[in-house]
């Protein structure tokens, strides 16, 4: 039987779902048995004409991490979509748009003059930009274009499955491999992980009470948590209870709050929208100034519960208004 | 043309949706610029519901229950909402959007009169802030 192809793609992430597969350790080797890896640039050398040679729909699947941020990403998934028949998400930034999406908070203009004049490191005092289709007589050099917002892949192609996580943690990436080599895939557009939520494999789970309230919250630089004590009643900011699990509550384990890189469960349209509800609602009082004062401990609500979704959120960052 | 501000409210079944149908039936006129969605208790409303409502074209957003502290029907659906609305206003501004946008009343089944003095003065608000006008 001929082995199944796949390619791995990264647009705009930081390297660190590359690093996940990595440590796939020992059951790479398995996997690199089962599959041939036609496309993987980070780790193998092989063009984009490799991939233009291919037949459409040549690769069983592409696993594409990272944010589109470039129209070099946009050109790329596209030419990825065409030669697979099914297309992973995989990690939060592809999934949700990620960190990277943050910089939606910004206009592309901000974030241009910011990076290229402003920046306190940046020392350009002609105010040189890169500038795509630069022709100088006889020279022409070509860099991509940065996107005016920063979106998901689903925004950009058709995705078939998502594979969450900031990275994707071994476990969720091998059942990902796993339910693809035996054909066992879940309906198209699910999401792997478990439709619980982290807090229901958390170990510190039976220490949180039937009814959490807050009198305080805590900045994770504040205070050295109870190891042993669900860190939400120890006035945390864990979002936890509204992530989807499936993770193993790896964070939990290193003593630091779920700040929600699975995303959303089944059924939330907006995830920071949630995690912020559910994060007020548990705050124990409804005296308003006593209110400012606890959500002090929040300075920055949108990087707080948007952290990876902001591109996946109903307003997809800062609104941009239209002059009437 | 002139502006007419949308406005999207979201009330509770007991008290704030109880006071609009009593300013129908006594006849108190208030702004058709507000369009009430009823939910069972403000309790219900999620932020997911004001971030849609502006995404459709609202210009602004009417929160409503029942008084603090006794009246909701469900002991302590209103303390959420309050909690809920304090967090989302300081939200707002980071997505570019003006925390006078929303607005959380306690207007009680009886408070016909408090509807209308509300709905109107929040109508005026919206038409100074003028059109969300959100892009796509």
């Amino acid at each position: 039987m001929k082995k199944p192809k796949i390619a791995m793609y990264w647009c705009a992430g930081c390297g660190g779902c590359e690093e996940a597969v990595v440590d796939l350790a020992e059951n790479l080797l398995n996997l690199a048995e089962k599959v041939d890896i036609v496309f993987w640039p980070v780790a193998m050398d092989f063009k984009k004409s490799d991939v233009e040679a291919l037949e459409d729909g040549e690769l069983t699947a592409s696993f594409i991490n990272g944010s589109i941020r470039l129209s070099e990403h946009v050109e790329m998934v596209k030419l990825l979509r065409k030669k697979s028949q099914l297309v992973f998400a995989f990690g939060a930034c592809s999934y949700t748009g990620g960190i990277p999406g943050l910089a939606n908070q910004f206009t592309k203009e901000d974030l241009l003059s910011y990076v290229y004049e402003e920046a306190p490191s940046v020392d350009n005092p002609e105010k040189v930009r890169p500038i795509p289709n630069f022709k100088d007589g006889e020279f022409e050099v070509d860099v991509p274009d940065v996107l005016d917002i920063c979106k998901s892949l689903d925004e950009v192609i058709k995705v078939d499955y998502y594979i969450p996580g900031c990275p994707p943690t071994t476990n969720v990436i091998i059942d990902a491999f796993t339910a693809l080599l035996e054909g066992k895939l879940p309906p198209r557009g699910s999401v792997f992980g478990s439709n619980r939520s982290v807090c229901y494999d958390c170990r510190l789970n039976d220490t949180k009470p039937e009814k959490t309230l807050l009198k305080e919250l805590k900045r994770p630089h504040e205070i050295i948590p109870d190891p042993e004590k669900c860190l939400l009643t120890q006035g945390l900011v864990c979002l936890g209870p509204v992530t989807r699990g499936g993770c193993g509550a790896v964070c939990i384990e290193g003593n630091m709050p779920c700040s929600g890189c699975f995303g959303p469960l089944d059924g939330v349209k907006d995830y920071g929208a949630k995690a912020l509800s559910f994060i007020a609602s548990i705050v124990d009082t409804i005296d308003e100034e006593e209110l400012d004062r606890i959500f002090e401990k929040i300075p920055d609500p949108l990087g707080t519960f948007y952290r990876y979704s902001l591109p996946k959120s109903l307003l997809k960052g800062r609104v941009r208004r239209c002059n009437p | 043309m002139t502006f007419e501000p949308k406005i999207v409210g979201i009330f509770c079944n007991w008290c704030s949706y109880m006071a609009a149908d009593l300013a129908g039936t006594a006849r108190l006129k208030y702004p058709e610029n507000l369009r009430i969605v009823r939910v069972m208790c403000s309790g219900r409303i999620d932020p997911q519901f004001v971030f849609w409502a502006f995404k459709k074209g609202a210009d602004g957003v009417l929160l409503a229950g029942c008084h603090l502290p006794t009246d909701c029907h469900y002991i302590e659906g209103n303390f959420k909402c309050l909690r809920r609305y304090k967090l989302l206003k300081k939200l707002l501004p980071q997505f570019g959007i003006e925390p006078e946008r929303v607005r959380l009343e306690w207007i009680s089944a009886s408070e016909a009169d408090k509807l209308q003095k509300v709905s109107k003065e929040f109508t005026e608000e919206i038409r100074k802030l003028g059109p969300l006008n959100i892009e796509g």
